[in-house]
Formats: C-alpha cells, sequence, structure tokens
C-alpha cells in the first residue's frame, strides 16, 4: 500500500522531471563542460581546461571594454530601477478602490506582454533616423535640435533607449505579485504601527508593509533579476545588427550569440554562458539575504 | 480624530486618494502611448503613414493594412496565414501542455510524500531563476542531437517545463486543505481521481495564471524559429514579425503592414489578460518565496 503510494508521486512526476532534465539541466550541464573545451561544431570539442575563461577576462577587449560594462551599467538600472518602481507603483495602486485599480494595474502591466519582437516595429517607427521619426519630428518642431539624429544607430544613444524601453515594460509579474502582496497585509497591522508611534507613510513603508510582504517582495526581486537578463537581445532587435554599433548596446547575451551562433565558437561561448549563470545566481542569492526568512 | 494612514484596498473614492491618482493617470497614460500609436498606425492608410510633419492620430482610418497582411508572404513565399497557422497550434500545445505538466507535478510535491520531495522544490526554486537565454547553445545542441530541428516539437518541447508555473501551482495545491483529499480516499478514489476531480476544480484560478505565462512565453518567442528551424513554413507568427521588423525603417514600405501585424501579435495577450486578471491577482497572492 504504502509502495504504490511512492511510486504513483514520480509518475505525477516523469513529464515535468524529463523534460525539466533535457532542457534546463542537461543545457547548464553541457555548458558547463563545453567551456573547458574548444569546440567549432564541425570537429570533436577539445579539451582547454580554464583557457576559455583565463581569455575571456584577459584577451577579448570587446569583452572586458564593452560588453561587461553594458551589461553592468543596463542590468543595475533596469534591475533595481524596475523593481522599485513596480514596488512604488503597487504601494499606490493598493491605496486606491478596486475599478480604477484594475484599470491602472491593467495599463501599467501590459508592456510587460509585449517583451521582444511585438513592439519593436514602434520602436522603429518612433525612434527612426530622418526627420519622419516621430522622436526626431517633435524635437525639430519645438527647435530642440537643428538636424535629425539617428537614434538607434548611434552608440551615444542606444543604451539610454533600450533603458527607456527596457524600463517601460519592467512592470511583469513580479509587480502583479507585490501588488497582491500589498492588498493582502492585514489592516490592523497599519492601525497597529500607528499606535506605537509610526509618524509618517515613509516610516509605515519601512516597518509595516515591506516586513509584512517578504515574500512577495523576493519573488518580485527574483523575477526582476531574471526578466532583466533576459531582456539582453533588446539592443539587437532595436539596431537589427549582432554586434551593435560599435558594440554601443551590446550585453552579455548578444556577446554568447555572437560567439555562439554567429563564429561557432561554441566552447567559448559556453564559458559566457556559465559566467552569466553565475552572475544570475549571485544576484538571486543577494535578493534572498536581503528579504528571505531566515529560519 | 480618525485613523489616518494608509488604508489598503479601500471601498470608495476619499480626497486623500488623490495624490495617488496624480501620480498614477499621468504615468499610465504615458505607458499607454506606444500602445495606442500602434493601434492608430495600424489603420493609417498610405499618405498619413507617411505625412510630414508625422502625425499620431489616425483621421481616416482604413482596414488597407490588415488586407495587405493576410495577403503577404515572405521572400521565399510562405503566406501570411501560414505563420498564424503555425503559431496558433504551437501556442495552443504549449498552453494545454505546460499547464497540464505542471499541475501534474505540483499535486504531487503539494500532496504526496516521496523521498525526494525537498530536493526537487530547493532545485526548481534554483530554477526559477533560470534564464534560458544563457544556455540558448547548449539547448540547440540538445534539440539537434534529439532530431527536433525543423518540426513543430522544437516549438513546443523546450517551453513545456516551467518552474515558476509548478511553483505558482504547488503553492495554490497548499492552501488546498489536505481533508477535501483524505475524505476522497475514504470513499476509495486514487490519486489520478482526485486530482481530477478534486484538485483540478478548485485551482482554476491558478491554471489560468499558468496559461497566462505559458501563452506569453510562447506567443512571443522568437528563438525556437530562429534557431530550431530552418524551413521556413515551420516557423512562427513571431518570427514574421521579427523580419517584418528589421525590414521596418530600412524601407518605407511595409510600415502599415508591420504595424498591423504587431497589433495582431498584442491583442491576444491583452485580451486574455482583462479576461483572466482577477484569476491571476488570486494566484499571486500565494506568490511568495521564503
Amino acid at each position: 500500500m504504502k509502495r504504490t503510494a511512492i511510486n504513483q508521486a514520480y509518475v505525477f512526476l516523469s513529464p515535468y522531471l524529463f523534460l525539466f532534465g533535457m532542457f534546463i539541466v542537461i543545457p547548464v550541464l553541457v555548458a558547463a563542460g563545453l567551456s573547458l573545451t574548444y569546440f567549432n561544431t564541425v570537429e570533436m570539442p577539445e579539451w582547454t581546461g580554464f583557457k576559455n575563461y583565463v581569455d575571456l577576462f584577459t584577451h577579448d577587449e570587446i569583452f572586458m571594454q564593452h560588453v561587461l560594462p553594458n551589461t553592468l551599467k543596463f542590468a543595475l538600472i533596469v534591475g533595481p530601477g524596475g523593481y522599485i518602481i513596480s514596488f512604488l507603483l503597487a504601494w499606490m495602486l493598493a491605496q486606491i478602490p478596486h475599478k480604477p485599480r484594475t484599470v491602472l494595474a491593467l495599463i501599467i502591466y501590459s508592456p510587460s506582454m509585449t517583451m521582444g519582437v511585438a513592439m519593436s516595429v514602434v520602436w522603429k517607427i518612433l525612434f527612426s533616423g530622418d526627420q519622419t521619426g516621430y522622436l526626431n519630428a517633435v524635437l525639430l518642431e519645438f527647435g530642440w535640435i537643428q538636424a535629425p539624429i539617428q537614434w538607434l544607430q548611434s552608440p551615444d544613444y542606444l543604451m539610454t533607449i533600450m533603458i527607456i524601453v527596457s524600463l517601460w515594460s519592467s512592470m511583469g509579474v513580479g509587480f502583479l505579485a507585490m501588488l497582491a502582496g500589498v492588498l493582502n497585509i492585514d489592516q490592523s497591522m497599519y492601525e497597529a504601527g500607528y499606535i506605537d508611534g509610526i509618524k509618517n507613510r515613509f516610516q509605515e513603508i519601512i516597518y509595516i508593509t515591506i516586513p509584512s510582504m517578504k515574500p512577495q517582495m523576493l519573488f518580485g526581486a527574483v523575477m526582476s533579476v531574471v526578466s532583466t537578463f533576459q531582456a539582453g537581445d533588446i539592443g539587437v532587435m532595436l539596431t537589427g545588427a549582432n554586434p551593435t554599433p560599435q558594440y554601443a548596446g551590446q550585453l552579455i547575451v548578444n556577446h554568447i550569440s555572437d560567439y555562439g551562433l554567429i563564429r561557432f565558437e561554441m566552447g567559448y561561448a559556453s564559458a559566457v554562458s556559465v559566467i552569466l549563470l553565475i552572475g544570475v545566481y549571485a544576484l538571486s542569492r543577494f535578493s534572498w539575504k536581503l528579504f528571505g526568512e531566515k529560519d | 480624530m480618525s485613523y489616518q494612514g494608509t488604508k489598503i484596498n479601500p471601498t470608495k473614492f476619499h480626497r486623500s486618494q488623490l495624490k495617488f491618482y496624480a501620480v498614477l493617470v499621468p504615468l499610465a497614460l504615458f505607458m499607454m502611448l506606444p500602445i495606442v500609436f500602434i493601434l492608430f498606425h495600424a489603420f493609417k492608410p498610405i499618405d498619413e503613414l507617411f505625412a510630414f510633419p508625422p502625425r499620431f492620430f489616425v483621421q481616416r482610418p482604413t482596414l488597407e493594412n490588415f488586407r495587405d497582411l493576410m495577403s503577404a508572404s515572405t521572400d521565399s513565399g510562405i503566406p501570411f496565414s501560414r505563420f498564424v497557422f503555425n503559431s496558433v497550434v504551437v501556442t495552443a500545445a504549449v498552453m494545454f501542455l505546460s499547464v497540464m505538466i505542471s499541475a501534474l507535478a505540483a499535486y504531487a510535491m503539494s500532496k504526496m510524500k516521496f523521498r525526494l520531495k525537498r530536493v526537487l522544490f530547493e532545485i526548481n526554486t534554483l530554477a526559477l531563476m533560470f534564464v534560458p537565454i544563457a544556455v540558448q547553445i547548449p539547448r540547440y545542441l540538445v534539440v539537434e542531437k534529439t532530431g527536433l530541428l525543423d518540426t513543430y516539437l522544437a516549438h513546443v518541447l523546450p517551453l513545456l517545463s516551467m518552474p515558476i508555473g509548478l511553483f505558482l501551482l504547488k503553492q495554490f495545491i497548499d492552501q488546498v486543505p489536505d481533508e477535501l483529499k483524505e475524505a476522497a480516499m475514504m470513499d476509495g478514489a486514487g490519486d489520478f481521481l482526485i486530482f481530477r476531480k478534486v484538485i483540478l476544480p478548485v485551482i482554476r484560478p491558478a491554471l489560468a495564471t499558468v496559461a497566462i505565462l505559458a501563452f506569453q512565453a510562447v506567443w512571443n518567442n522568437v528563438e525556437t524559429s530562429n534557431y530550431y528551424v530552418n524551413d521556413e513554413g515551420v516557423r512562427t507568427l513571431a518570427f514574421f514579425m521579427s523580419t517584418m521588423a528589421s525590414q521596418t525603417g530600412n524601407t518605407v514600405a511595409g510600415q502599415g503592414m508591420a504595424a498591423a501585424a504587431s497589433l495582431i501579435m498584442f491583442l491576444p495577450n491583452l485580451i486574455m489578460f482583462i479576461f483572466l486578471q482577477s484569476k491571476v491577482m488570486n494566484t499571486m497572492a500565494h506568490s511568495g518565496l521564503k
């Protein structure tokens, strides 16, 4: 009787575990393995030890001068920025009645549904480089610029546009979770807080709101780390080229595609993948430190 | 003096809420702009699309762009309708299968006893941080070695295991009292019957949420078309969109069509969410990570 119960659980789990293994576990292990080899997809992988990692940090000028600084800049602004905006918006939305809240939350959430291709056309038209581009037309009209600017092809603006577009669409699942979190805080917590001497909204957020919804805060943080890195293709989408003009919008994800799928240096690309996975893991662990419940 | 602090989820309007509206409404309007823009742009006739100075609003709306789109095809002669068909098939398959697979696993994780339970849940939580795009190369190798290249399955199988789906469903099933399961067991029901008749009906909100997340993951996905499929006839609408997008800006023609296609890509997302939003919020209340 006991035995069959044990077996049944694995029957329920097997389809999930099979696909999980095939498309998540195996790829991560293969990436780790290939990162220690030279592999050009034609010949068998050739063992090279840590050469790829050493090369990455000592010889790869594009990585050190463009990709790494770009990724740090993009991630530090879009990750925490999008996260803080999501929290503040969720907090404000929780304090208005149900109907207007639903409409406003829908509008704020909707850009995150457009992640990726659906909106790339819009950006191309809005930021178009000649005077028929909408942004150029407006700025020329007001006399703020003298000649149309090549927004998407110019290394000076590309990163800023990538950041704005990513922030615009950063109110996703984490935002919804935090909204649900704020809504579920017991009203009496606030009333008790004021009796205990809380004086203003800011203290309220620090001492009551955030501590009461730590699990949702953590979920939101992990989601924002993941979606920040997952959004890495945006530069290539906007400019239509990998590498992006003068590597201005080149992020670590693009560096992986560049080496792995364009130059077919898969061993090297795998080393970059491993570095990225470690980075994402470290950031998520950091979020855990901030919001995780201590045992 | 009455209580002056935060009133969460108020039932009616109060003057003190005005400051929130003052921030939220302008911001929401601003955030809507690109989406409203695509709506107008899709209905503009050719002379308005390229009017100078460019206009935001459409003056004489027309369905011309949509008509062009219907008869459009790629350089290799694959018609628009083929991409729509592929997308619908692939999306339906991913939504149904990923919800079922996640729900089965979540039931086991929540209501059944087995030795690896804790470890597997820890691994899944770790996988919430997984960034698929980081391992695009080994994933490609897996797809290639298993002979999935150029098949519909190449669009479907890689997207089916969603750690976030299993996580949300498991948290939701945890809320279902064990007594429900025990009562059904008394009546002689096995786990499959309990899953189907007792659990599935009460976790509908979470199923809807995971279905939406799966939808967004598959409908907007270009990677599978770009990397796993060389045969254009098997590629999806998202791919067609990306080729249109890459032409937009370089050539003037096709801008209206691209806008119409963007709208077609975006609307299903929006409509699904509008219908299911209360269920999503209900599920998200249990999304906390501890």
